[in-house]
């Protein structure tokens, strides 16, 4: 799957979770702008691991600091 | 220059603001004497202890005490040294024989505390290129000895056995798994679907580890844990314990059947890079153990207290961790950690020591009144404890 179409998919996934209807781009942060706690970030990333059916690991994901970074992260993963 | 202490401001602020309000503080709260298990004074008030983890009340058997004294006159103050160089003594050899017998297992290593076992076989075993996949409410240490090792880190939502075999399911072929679960959840006091997820875990060729700190003791046929209750043990590659809940003392373990299991003794830095346990230390625990292992009646006696206080709490309107108990904790869940302080300090001017436990220990951003029961509180204590409750409850505002 290319890059514009996982964005695609992830922007639809990010929905439900981006309560307070934060305009994402590449550049918005999941801590800081999103304001995503713990449990948010792990409820996030299962959602995305099985609809990509892929692992993204605690150690991938402390590199992943914003929207762009995630996508791109995805795109890799599915190899 | 930066101060390196101004990450900590916004704690600093939220702690501040707390006490502010005039409650006591929760975290500072000093035993100035220990009178029983289940009985100290604090400030000056005789209070009940019902937040010690201390759940088999052998803190002050004769036997445990009189070993230690033994010890410290035979072998002295402490080791000075490193299990694997002068820091092994009779004793050490002694205590681990007793967690053989206890578990029914191969292999036992004693560690300094319960943190350093987790810190130590789950940094050392899972390496680089490997995977460990791990209930999201794991306990600190867990997640410590997973920051420490080299390994990928997967977590899963708690206690959900498909969200375990999904994330198995995906890992690389041929990459080395172990799975971290733990019998009981402190937090709540819930307990595993071991069975299941052993089952899950071992069908996908993982490794298991199962943390049984707040079990050993008192849940299953021979008090060793949830995995013996739920028929499993033998399944389970490596049970961490510690001695400083049922046992009564400080230290940790793993017990294992692993063939090679004693190499770990060698090539895990918390176990070699610490002094080891003083002599005294070691002979109360080893005593308690084999103690614990007759200890049947104590063990119905604590299960009755759960029953007891679970259904006495919630007769009287408040929420609680879990619908049935689960173990010998029994979590209150409060509405907010200002209601919750103000709940705690209400307890303790009652005479009643619980445990506050806030974010980030507890689950989903909770405020906890945190209940562990013993085998030595009386049946009387319990009802007492459950009166006491009603009138905090109510002067708070919170039934």
């Amino acid at each position: 799957m290319d890059r514009a179409a996982t964005a695609a998919k992830i922007a639809a996934l990010i929905e439900p979770f981006n309560k307070k209807g934060v305009e994402v781009t590449d550049t918005t942060t999941f801590a800081g702008d999103l304001e995503f706690d713990s449990l948010t970030v792990m409820d996030f990333v299962a959602a995305i691991e099985d609809d990509f059916d892929i692992i993204i690991s605690m150690n991938q994901q402390a590199e992943i600091e914003n929207y762009g970074q995630l996508i791109d992260a995805v795109v890799k993963l599915q190899g | 220059m930066t101060d390196l202490f101004s990450k900590f401001d916004p704690l600093i602020e939220m702690r501040a603001n707390l006490l502010a309000s005039g409650v006591e503080d929760p975290f500072s709260l000093v035993m100035e004497k220990v009178l029983s298990p289940t009985v100290a004074v604090c400030n000056g008030r005789e209070t009940i202890l019902l937040g010690t983890y201390n759940y088999m009340g052998m803190t002050f058997d004769p036997d445990v005490i009189e070993a230690g004294k033994q010890a410290l006159d035979d072998f002295g103050a402490g080791t000075t040294g490193s299990r694997v160089l002068n820091g092994t003594y009779a004793g050490h050899r002694a205590v681990e024989e007793a967690l053989k017998e206890f578990y029914a297992m191969d292999h036992a290593m004693v560690f300094s505390t319960g943190y350093q076992a987790n810190l130590g076989i789950i940094s050392t075993i899972a390496g680089k290129g490997d995977y460990i996949v791990l209930d999201i409410d794991s306990h600190a240490s867990i997640w410590d000895g997973c920051k420490m090792g080299d390994a990928e880190v997967v977590p899963f939502r708690h206690n959900d056995i498909e969200a375990m075999e999904k994330r198995l399911k995906r890992i690389p072929e041929g990459a080395g798994k172990l799975v971290v679960l733990e019998g009981v959840y402190s937090m709540l006091g819930d307990i595993a679907p071991l069975k299941e997820m052993i089952r899950v875990a071992k069908e996908n060729g993982a490794m298991v580890l199962v943390d049984e700190a707040h079990s050993m003791g008192f849940i299953g046929p021979n008090g060793r844990g949830v995995a013996e209750d739920q028929g499993v043990l033998d399944d389970v590659d490596f049970v961490i314990g510690t001695f400083s809940k049922s046992v009564g003392t400080v230290g940790g373990f793993c017990v294992s059947n692993h063939p090679k299991f004693e190499i770990m003794r060698l090539v895990c830095r918390p176990y070699v890079f610490t002094a080891s346990l003083p002599p005294s230390v070691v002979a109360t625990a080893c005593t308690s153990i084999r103690k614990l292992m007759h200890a049947g009646n104590k063990r119905a006696h604590l299960w009755e207290n759960s029953k007891t206080l679970h259904k006495g709490l919630r007769d009287k309107g408040f929420q609680l961790g879990t619908e049935e108990p689960q173990s010998a904790i029994i979590a209150v869940i409060m509405p907010d950690l200002e209601r919750g302080a103000a709940m705690w300090e209400a307890l303790l001017h009652e005479g009643l020591y619980v445990n506050l436990a806030r974010p980030p220990a507890t689950p989903a951003g909770m405020t906890l009144l945190r209940c562990s029961l013993c085998a030595e509180h009386s049946a009387e204590q319990v009802q007492t404890i459950i009166g006491m409750f009603e009138r905090a409850g109510k002067a708070v505002g919170i039934i």
